[in-house]
């Protein structure tokens, strides 16, 4: 699938996904569009992350279908999907700890390379390079380039692993829990940075913390065991009470 | 997996140079001992293209090995090295695709299992077929060279050619390592779905990966072919694919001149072993052993 510049957006009609005997995803569709950052919450085991998994390619759906731009990639690999402006991040910060936090952006950026141009030198190559490097001006990193990724703290590793998602210059992003083991204060840089990301981005956020899910989406879905609860704006989910009686009641 | 500074290059390019400097000093079964050494150094030298880089474990390797030995018996008479050597990397590299192409539909533990299963396959196809013209292996006629070598200066020809040999492929992975491919199999090994999720083809990178370190292999099986003017089935057995894995494991996944490190001391331990026991592979043992407990890194970690 050809690489398109520009808004996109991504669909999800009717998904489903078993493991054994577990309907981890249960017919769930979603709408993603730019500018409506979506948020989807549900307490653990709701399949948020099966469905990120499901919408990057990383596994397959038994059932539905994954339009992007209104085109079907259901059946697309991972890595084609990646390409094709799909960006994911990992629940658990998965970088690449021997490599400098600038190769981990680079090795984002440069999968768009054609393979002939893989036989240039690493050092040389200028394209990946400014797209690793705008990556993590924009995410604050800039200033530890060189450092081994292993040393950085734990709210540089998130920052890091928007980062390697970004140098790849996606349009879509499906961010799992990014903000996952922060404490107040990391949590503060990581907000605003997807808020930044929201405007620009078709934005799907998994996240827990809900200060945050009220502060960044506009679109909240609420999923529990596997299937779609409700969607609606901020306002209408916590405001419903279906949503407070399966999920944010149980909390705390 | 890094690769040696400028420093441990130099120290690798010495270490060169007085083997190279062998036939001044040395008796000549002590050279045919350091060609031994050399053309095991470039078998584990490619495999540490899959297992160090890209994090593949393959005991298929043998088999492309000993498709680069039997390219010279094949190819029969006294042909020249400049058609054979391309030919046994030609074949050994196509047979790699081929295999490669298969047995990287699956990942880990399968991986493994599957590549035994094609190796053996390779080893049958020699052992048991009269393509490979034996069980027992067979006599080949050496291919010819720029000049006739003579009998008596065949060691130290010998020698001088396996270690240039082994330099080559050195610093052509030692190049690939720093290119954006190095980079991504790198990448590969330390987390192929991330990689996946990144936009890179994963699957064509591991197969040229395993093609390139097939080609390679081949070249170490032309090289001890020529230098033995003895074949095998033994050369495509999962044995000989596992001795390798031990060299490198033995020099070090850590480094890439890990396996060099790792042929050169293991072909020395076993030939001091033989010195001293009858039991040498006790001794070749229980050194593995002590390298495997004591140095982390293997060999190419002591400096650290």
């Amino acid at each position: 699938m050809k690489r398109r510049m520009g808004p996109m957006t991504l669909e999800a009609r009717g998904l489903s996904r078993r493991f054994g005997g577990l309907l981890a995803v249960a017919d769930v569709s979603l709408d993603l569009r730019p500018g409506v950052p979506h948020a989807v919450i549900g307490p653990n085991g709701a399949g948020k992350s099966t469905l990120i998994a499901l919408l990057s390619g990383a596994i397959w759906p038994d059932d539905g279908a994954i339009l992007l731009n209104g085109a079907d990639v259901t059946a697309l690999p991972a890595w084609r999907r990646a390409r094709a402006g799909i960006g994911r991040s990992f629940q658990r910060a998965n970088l690449f700890p021997a490599l400098s936090v600038f190769e981990n952006a680079r090795l984002g950026a440069q999968s768009s390379i054609p393979g002939w141009r893989l036989a240039g030198k690493a050092a040389e190559e200028s394209g990946a390079r400014d797209q690793a490097m705008a990556a993590l001006e924009q995410t604050g990193l800039a200033a530890v380039a060189d450092q081994p990724a292993a040393t950085l703290s734990h709210g540089q590793r998130r920052l890091l692993e928007i980062a390697a998602v970004l140098a790849a210059q996606p349009r879509v992003l499906l961010f799992d829990e990014p903000l996952a083991g922060l404490g107040p204060e990391e949590t503060a840089p990581v907000v605003s940075l997807l808020r930044e990301l929201a405007a620009t981005h078709t934005l799907l956020l998994v996240e827990h913390d809900m200060d945050v899910v009220f502060a960044i989406a506009a679109q909240v879905t609420v999923m529990v065991d596997g299937r779609v609860l409700e969607t609606g704006t901020p306002g209408a989910i916590r405001g419903s009470a279906v949503v407070r009686e399966a999920y944010l009641g149980h909390r705390g | 997996m890094t690769r040696a500074g400028p420093r441990g290059n130099q120290w690798l390019g010495a270490a060169g140079l007085l083997l190279a400097s062998m036939p001044f000093w040395a008796e000549p079964y002590h050279m045919q001992l350091a060609s031994t050494a050399a053309i095991a150094a470039m078998f584990a030298l490619s495999l540490q293209l899959l297992v160090g880089a890209a994090g593949l474990i393959s005991l298929a390797h043998a088999g492309f090995f000993g498709i680069g030995a039997y390219t010279v018996y094949l190819a029969g008479g006294e042909r020249s090295i400049f058609v054979s050597l391309p030919a046994a990397m030609l074949l050994a590299g196509l047979a790699a695709a081929a295999i490669g192409y298969l047995a990287l539909r699956t990942r880990g533990f399968y991986f493994l299992m599957t590549t035994l299963a094609f190796g053996q396959m390779l080893f049958f196809l020699f052992h048991d077929t009269p393509l490979g013209g034996g069980a027992d292996g067979v006599f080949i006629a050496r291919p010819g060279m720029i000049w006739t070598v003579t009998k008596n200066a065949r060691p130290a020809v010998f020698l001088l050619m396996n270690l240039v040999v082994l330099a080559a492929m050195y610093s052509m992975l030692w190049k690939l390592m720093g290119t954006l491919f190095g980079h991504a199999l790198t990448g590969i090994r330390a987390n192929e779905d991330r990689m996946r999720a990144m936009g890179h083809d994963v699957q064509r990178l591991k197969l040229t990966a395993f093609v390139m370190a097939g080609a390679l292999a081949g070249v170490a099986g032309h090289m001890a072919a020529m230098t033995d003017a003895f074949v095998s089935p033994e050369l495509l057995g999962w044995h000989h694919s596992a001795e390798a894995l031990l060299m490198v494991l033995l020099g070090g996944l850590g480094a890439l001149h890990g396996p060099i490190l790792g042929a050169f001391a293991l072909t020395l331990i076993r030939e001091l072993g033989q010195s001293i026991t009858e039991r040498q592979r006790l001794v070749e043992g229980i050194a593995i052993l002590a390298a495997v407990l004591l140095l982390r890194r293997g060999l190419s970690g002591l400096r650290r």
